[in-house]
């Protein structure tokens, strides 16, 4: 029966991968594919955030870290190191990890409002550092000289058209795997952690380890949407470890829902929408911003998918309760 | 099975509980009395490593536990629940049992598998039939009434199948009716699980009834202990806390 349930995600996957790969040739021209390369990138991100806050209860203001940390580091081990794009794509998720280890050691056994702020803290630290390390960095400059995209398995990632089938395949490979981590037994552990920690060591569970995993999980694929966005832009600026990216990470999430596996691919697509439509039209992007936040924080506070949810789940209850009354 | 010597714990100056030391026999139904701020929570708390121990020694089975963890004190075999029930609010009673039976199993990191695992179903239906729960498994824990939530929260203790259970007040807050309820089935569990059981109980009806042994605490001190009939005609029982009550409990 499980099995079942495995292979048909497996099967759901390949049937969104396939429609993403002929949507290129209803929408031709690069502003389509070129968002769908964006969003993916945030999507995985805001993703990673979600596990942290939506299924840890662990609310992190810093981890815009991984995504700056992801997009540094592919673009460092392509330009330094000139390694294959696999490999750097591997070593990225394993600095990510080594990284998430050791930050995450030390800011989870803090609670609630400590956490957030220890996170934005390091997060802080590792922007600072990119600014100040110019030789290595370019500094405020951002890396300049472009990230090398030499072919691998017949894949040439400098083919736009290539690079928009690789993020889709990241998209898809990152939330499936996700997916599976909060449905997975330590995902409900990790849930009850979230509803209430002290109960869950009165199970016998060491709860910071469940949460130390968590955030490594988190970081790991937080890096992955840095890593989608140097690819893009072939480069990588101190902006992507800049506040203002967990900011808009944890505006994804609660846009689209934060109780929905899916809500902040949703958040994802409407904070680039928004962004998009709205810098076209006017220069104050952050005071359109705002007031979309507050509509949220005032009405929407299920986000968009969540609200959605609910109301579909309400009606298929009433009607359910009325073909129960009918006999 | 349970053996506590000495055990000593201040608050800031406070004495809480002032050298206590009891025994609690293998497979025996105990019943911890006392006034208001005795020191009964405290005693679990400190029996379970919620609190560290200023001192005294507590033996399960043969070994001396104090100053262990929670987590490492249940691995031992020792579950608790609460007095104000402790339950996860947002996931459904199925949900919460399975997710304690995983951790009873060292199943709860597991990652390749999905929730909830068919080896787990059998014993996460047995406990939600003990408590009477099995018609409600769908429910989100939040939603269920005061009654549930307690016996949800002693769910969660049995699925870990521990040999010494503690059940902080298992029927306050509840109406006469359900309190009777609660302790019947709690005596059931009791009888089919073979454990040693201690509950806090402040219902003297309830305790003169059930409980096969009885300690009285007060101001952080054993005032009195033995069957209920001993403590029934122990003097400074009758001055210190039972009064007319017991009177009335006697004559019924
Ligand atoms: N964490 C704590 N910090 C400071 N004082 C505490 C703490 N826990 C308990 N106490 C104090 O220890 C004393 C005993 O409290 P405890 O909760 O054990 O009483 P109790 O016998 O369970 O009472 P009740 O019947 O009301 O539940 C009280 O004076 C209480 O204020
Ligand atoms: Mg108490």
């Amino acid at each position: 029966m499980r099995r079942s349930t495995v292979l048909r995600d497996v099967a759901f996957a390949v049937g969104v991968l396939a429609i993403l790969s002929v949507l290129p040739f209803v929408f031709p021209g690069r502003h389509f594919s070129d968002f769908v390369i964006r969003m993916s990138a945030f999507a995985v991100f805001a993703t990673s955030l979600n596990l942290l806050i939506g299924y840890g209860g662990m609310v992190s203001f810093g981890h815009g870290l991984f995504y700056g940390l992801g997009a540094y580091s592919f673009a460092l081990l392509m330009q330094k190191a000139g390694t294959s794009i696999p490999m750097a794509f591997l070593l990225t998720m394993l600095i990510s990890a080594g990284v998430a280890t050791l930050i995450g050691a030390i800011c989870i056994r803090l609670k609630e409002i400590y956490f957030s702020f220890l996170t934005l803290a390091f997060q802080m630290l590792v922007h600072s550092l990119i600014i100040a390390w110019t030789p290595l960095t370019g500094g405020d400059q951002g890396l300049t000289g472009g990230v090398p995209r030499p072919p691998f398995l017949g894949i040439r990632l400098d083919d736009p058209h290539h690079l928009y089938l690789f993020c889709c395949f990241v998209l898809v490979a990152s939330l499936f795997v996700m997916y599976h981590f909060v449905q997975s037994p330590f995902g409900y552990t990790l849930r009850m952690i979230r509803d209430n920690p002290r109960r869950v060591g009165f199970l016998g569970i060491q709860v910071w380890r469940i949460r130390l995993l968590a955030f490594v999980v988190a970081g790991i694929f937080g890096s992955v949407g840095g890593l989608l966005m140097s690819l893009f832009v072939s480069s990588a600026y101190p902006d992507f470890a800049y506040w203002t990216i967990s900011g808009e990470g944890v505006f994804m999430v609660l846009m689209g829902g934060i109780g929905v596996f899916l809500g902040p691919l949703v958040g994802a697509v409407v904070l680039l929408l928004l962004s998009d439509i709205v810098t076209g039209l006017t220069e104050y992007f952050g005071l359109v911003l705002g007031v979309v936040i507050l509509c949220f924080a005032l009405g929407l506070r299920k986000g968009l998918l969540g609200t959605l949810w609910e109301a579909w789940r309400d009606r298929r209850r009433a009607g359910a309760g009325l073909a129960a009354g009918k006999h | 099975m349970l053996r506590i010597e000495n055990l000593r714990k201040s608050f800031g100056g406070v004495s809480a509980m002032n050298g206590v030391s009891l025994n609690f026999a293998e497979g025996s139904l105990t019943a911890i009395i006392g006034p208001n701020g005795a020191g009964k929570t405290t005693f679990f708390n400190l029996v379970t490593g919620a609190f560290k121990p200023d001192a005294g020694t507590i033996l399960l089975g043969d070994e001396d536990i104090a100053g262990l963890s929670p987590p490492e004190v249940v691995r031992r075999g020792m579950a608790r629940a609460f007095q104000i029930a402790s339950i996860y609010p947002t996931l459904t009673v199925r949900e919460s049992i399975f997710g304690a039976v995983n951790a009873h199993r060292g199943w709860h990191a597991r990652l390749g598998r999905r929730f909830p695992l068919a080896e787990a179903k059998a014993q996460a239906d047995e406990v939600m039939e003990l408590v009477k729960l099995d018609s409600r498994a769908d429910t989100v824990s939040g939603y269920l009434s005061h009654g549930d939530q307690k016996l949800l929260d002693i769910a969660l203790a049995l699925a870990l199948e521990p040999r010494v259970l503690l059940l902080d007040e298992p029927t306050a807050g509840m109406g006469p009716e359900e309190r009777w309820q609660m302790i019947e089935t709690v005596h059931a569990l009791w009888e089919r699980k073979h454990m040693t059981l201690i509950f806090i109980e402040h219902d003297m009806d309830i305790v003169f009834r059930y409980a096969q042994t009885i300690r009285v605490l007060s101001y952080g001190t054993v005032l009195a202990e033995g069957t209920p009939d001993e403590v029934r005609q122990h003097p400074k029982v009758i001055e210190a806390y039972l009064g007319s009550h017991f009177e009335h409990t006697d004559s019924r």
